[in-house]
């Protein structure tokens, strides 16, 4: 979550205070991301000495008032426009733990698939239970948890693909332990 | 406790000698009213088997199946097909709704055919198509609606009257993800008002709205999800800054 940006397209509606920010920071993004007073001032500071907001004035008790400048607009369009990084590197964890697994002697590969796709579904599980005690129209809220949903989901069909793709091979027994030069690992690159 | 479904036990075997296939082996399954499971498995793993065996739509091979308090064994064929169409409800992929009736006929066909009047079966037919909102539909044909408003016909349709035990194959397949997630609310919202409900999925996201998450491999209960904390855990696990 880039909180910077978020800010920024909060005072495109026009100028705020740090705590109406704060506030409505929290209630849009399903209040999920929690944003402590501390970080919000921080924040615009970098982006008042960035030149991407200014001061509209100063209210009671001194506070400060915000804008946003037409470079900080800019960019903020340039962001939402800019694709994230979608091709990390294969190294995610539980990756590593199922091939780690399949090379353990004694080790049931189905069943470390199982504790893992039911961990995922409870905490999917908990995930729906966010959205099923939502209000209705608590748009962001239902975002919020949609996107970790499918995500979660993603894991889920991976774990099933990798149950079936294991069940189709042969059945072998482990390779020996023998102590020669190993190969040179292989790497998956994916050009973007 | 006594459960709206029990399966105790229960094996089905199909085909003999060689070509015999072991579909479920010694599932054991308690669901009470309130609660919605849902579950999951690879193809082959036996979930719609053990659905058509709850709903008494097919015999165990062994073991039993208890609905409502009752032990599907010791009734006669009649009352099986009395206690189907009094204490079921299905819910199909497909909807298998009757292409030559309007929603609410569709809807207060079971009613009839179990003795009430039309009129007797109309208000209540209304009454469960009203909470799944489809009420303003009950005269169209199924053909004149929505594949989402299709589901919920069949779900007012299966819960109409009083029913102990809900039963649904696939209920989102022929859905996309929001209209999908609607039927899952709805059906985890018939379930806690005070039916017991099973559901049979391949998608994570829609097991996600059960309350329980069974697990099937080659015809075996092999684990279950524990019962979800509250979603304030989720967020109190949150990244505070």
């Amino acid at each position: 979550m880039s909180v910077p940006h978020a800010l920024l397209a909060l005072l495109r509606e026009g100028p705020k205070y740090g705590l109406r920010l704060q506030s409505e920071f929290e209630s849009r993004t399903g209040e999920v991301w929690p944003l402590n007073i501390g970080q919000v001032y921080s924040t615009l500071q970098r982006l008042e000495r960035d030149r991407l907001v200014e001061a509209a004035g100063e209210g009671e008790r001194s506070q400060k008032q915000y804008r946003i400048t037409s470079a900080g607009a800019q960019e903020l369009d340039d962001w939402l426009r800019t694709p994230p990084d979608l091709i990390p590197p294969p190294r995610d964890e539980l990756v590593i733990k199922v091939l780690v697994a399949l090379q353990v002697p004694g080790t049931d590969v189905h069943e470390i698939l199982q504790v893992h796709r039911r961990h995922v579904i409870e905490v999917m599980q908990r995930y729906t239970q966010v959205k099923a005690s939502a209000r209705e129209d608590d748009v962001a809220l239902a975002l919020v948890a949609d996107a970790e949903l499918f995500r979660l989901e993603g894991i889920v069909r991976w774990l099933d693909a990798a149950d079936v793709r294991l069940k189709q091979l042969p059945t072998t027994a482990p390779a020996p332990a023998v102590d020669t030069p190993l190969e040179r690992t292989r790497t998956m690159e994916v050009s973007q | 406790m006594t459960y709206a479904l029990e399966l105790r036990q229960v094996s089905k075997v199909y085909g003999s000698g060689p070509s015999e296939v072991q579909a479920l082996s010694r599932v054991d399954l308690s669901v009470e009213r309130d609660e919605l499971v849902a579950v999951m498995g690879p193809s082959g793993s036996g979930k719609s088997t053990l659905l058509t065996i709850a709903g008494s739509l097919e015999e165990a091979s062994s073991g039993q199946v208890v609905v409502d308090g009752t032990d599907l064994a010791t009734v006669s064929r009649t009352d099986r097909a009395k206690m189907r169409r009094r204490s079921i409800g299905y819910v199909f992929q497909d909807f298998n709704l009757l292409p030559g009736l309007k929603a609410i006929e569709n809807v207060t066909l079971p009613l009839e055919l179990d003795g009430l009047s039309s009129k007797t079966a109309r208000v209540a037919a209304l009454e469960a198509m009203e909470e799944l909102d489809v009420a303003d539909r009950a005269d169209h044909y199924p053909d004149e609606l929505s594949g989402g408003q299709r589901q919920r016909v069949a779900i007012a349709r299966a819960i109409v009257g009083e029913r102990a035990l809900l039963l649904a194959d696939e209920p989102t397949g022929a859905l996309d993800s929001v209209n999908g997630e609607s039927v899952m609310r709805l059906l985890r919202a018939a379930t806690h008002r005070g039916v017991a409900g099973v559901v049979v999925t391949h998608e994570a996201q829609l097991a996600s709205w059960a309350d329980r998450v069974v697990f099937l491999r080659d015809g075996h209960v092999v684990d279950q999800t524990a019962a979800p904390p509250g979603p304030e855990s989720l967020l109190a696990a949150g990244d505070r800054r």
